[in-house]
């Protein structure tokens, strides 16, 4: 067990490798109720939505949601979240664990010209993730509901193990099909619901998965972590994020720092690039990077063994112009700089129809 | 678990198996269990000398780094090649897979280390915070 933002999680449960595998080829369920969830209700909620995050939340339809950012003034990370939209005037944020307290402090002080409310509704859940290709089959054993029309990143309500009116969400963080059910947080029914999928996914040879796996599995598909990819010091262009960002929408937090920096001549200094290590060794979370020259050049942000893939895998800050696919770095692993190789990203990419 | 009475063990979950003036050197099952799958061993040359106490080699799972101390000091004389390509051996037999087999330099050193019942009572204490 660890301590993770509060939460005492385990790394893992039967063990890193075959949780991992068991996301990528059938199914695993994470227990991920340290999320935290912000509900934004009132006549403004849209425009309170659209002041503190990037992307463009009058694209959702109620039923959907995305990925998007929380900005500071100067274009960097308070957090990402995933944006529902509820209703035609509620939205649910989902934030991340550790920063949590800060998330909410930064939403409730910046929507205050708004006419809404921001509540911080993360003790009422608890959120458990089926992920992989089975999961769409051990959930359907226990709702009422169609999954099939449900697609990526879109939302319904149904009863799941009994309970009515549960929102299923085909959503995740593993890079895998999947759904995320949020589920009153007493403890006696989130126990009786988390062996009710363990049951259910039985047949497919379902594992209860940990944090390790869940970073593995994040970082396979290169999904950012807040601490690692994306900071308060890291801005969206660095992250490249820009997908998320949508610079056509009206005024957000941010976005005057970003036009800025998108105009600048020299450009940016760093960027987010995939690497594949080529010679034995594993480049891991703060490793730093050479040039072939012997020259400082950036940092690793995370790297682990790629369970999957069977490689050393890392995302890692570099200048741009070391970011050309097939680039050739060196990562300094203890005493030893070891050569790594710029890859395309995401590392991973679901087959389709699985 | 049951650790082998025959052989001496470290604080730092190191495993020591002496025969006459050689002895083969590993991890504990303690020390893998907690490690989880091992992917990545890096281990001395043959001829390397070791200091007893020191760091020797490092020993990788997928979510962790963890160094290698050496119970004893003495001259590398064997390194298993095999757990360069099959490092989970060390997951699925800690106490028999040897990482390296070195010439002791003062065989009287061995005896300053915990026992097997010692290092069972010391894991104890450890996991059970």
């Amino acid at each position: 067990m660890v301590d993770f933002g509060g939460w005492d999680m385990p790394v893992e449960y039967s063990g890193l490798i075959a949780e991992h595998m068991a996301v990528r080829t059938s199914v695993g369920v994470f227990d991920v109720s340290h999320m935290g969830d912000i509900l934004i209700r009132g006549p403004q909620a849209l425009d309170a939505v659209q002041h503190i995050s990037m992307n463009d939340a009058a694209k959702l339809q109620i039923g959907q949601a995305h990925y998007s950012a929380l900005l500071y003034p100067q274009g960097t990370f308070v957090d990402d979240v995933i944006v529902h939209k509820l209703g035609e005037n509620d939205y649910l944020l989902v934030i991340n664990a550790g920063t949590r307290e800060k998330d909410v402090n930064w939403v409730q002080s910046n929507v205050r010209e708004f006419r809404c409310h921001a509540n911080d509704l993360s003790d009422y859940y608890t959120q458990l993730a089926i992920q992989g290709p089975h999961a769409v089959d051990v959930l359907r054993k226990l709702t009422n509901v169609d999954l099939t029309p449900i697609k990526n990143y879109w939302f319904t309500y149904g009863t799941v193990c009994g309970i009515p009116n549960t929102m299923i969400a085909r959503t995740g963080y593993t890079g895998e099909d999947g759904f995320e059910i949020y589920i009153p947080a007493d403890e006696a029914t989130s126990t009786r619901v988390w062996y009710e999928v363990l049951r259910a996914g039985e047949e497919f040879g379902i594992v209860p998965c940990g944090l390790g796996a869940r970073n593995t599995l994040r970082l396979e598909s290169k999904m950012a972590l807040y601490g690692h990819e994306i900071s308060d010091s890291i801005n969206v262009w660095e992250a490249d994020l820009g997908r998320f960002c949508k610079m056509d929408k009206p005024e957000f937090i941010g976005r005057a720092a970003l036009e800025e920096a998108q105009a600048k001549p020299e450009g940016l200094k760093r960027i987010l690039v995939g690497l594949e290590m080529i010679e034995r060794g594993i480049g891991r979370d703060g490793y730093k990077l050479f040039s072939e020259s012997g020259e400082e050049i950036g940092y690793i942000t995370s790297g682990s063994p790629a369970p999957f893939l069977k490689k050393n895998i890392a995302l890692a800050y570099v200048p741009p112009a070391y970011s050309q696919i097939g680039t050739t770095v060196l990562v300094e692993v203890r005493n030893q700089r070891v050569k790594a190789q710029v890859v395309p990203t995401p590392f991973y990419k679901r087959p389709r129809n699985k | 678990m049951a650790f082998p009475a025959d052989y001496r063990y470290t604080r730092e979950h190191e495993w020591i198996k002496v025969d006459g003036n050689q002895a083969s050197i590993g991890i504990t099952d303690y020390a893998q269990n907690s490690l989880g799958d091992i992917v990545f061993v890096e281990l001395p040359k043959v001829g390397d000398e070791l200091t007893a106490g020191k760091t020797f080699g490092t020993v990788e799972s997928v979510k962790a780094v963890s160094e290698l101390y050496a119970p004893a000091s003495g001259k590398v004389v064997a390194v298993n090649e095999n757990l360069a390509t099959a490092p989970e051996r060390i997951n699925s037999d800690a106490h028999g897979a040897w990482m390296i087999k070195i010439a002791l330099s003062n065989t009287g050193e061995v005896n300053k280390l915990l026992s097997s019942a010692d290092y069972e009572k010391y894991v104890k204490e450890e996991g059970g915070h």
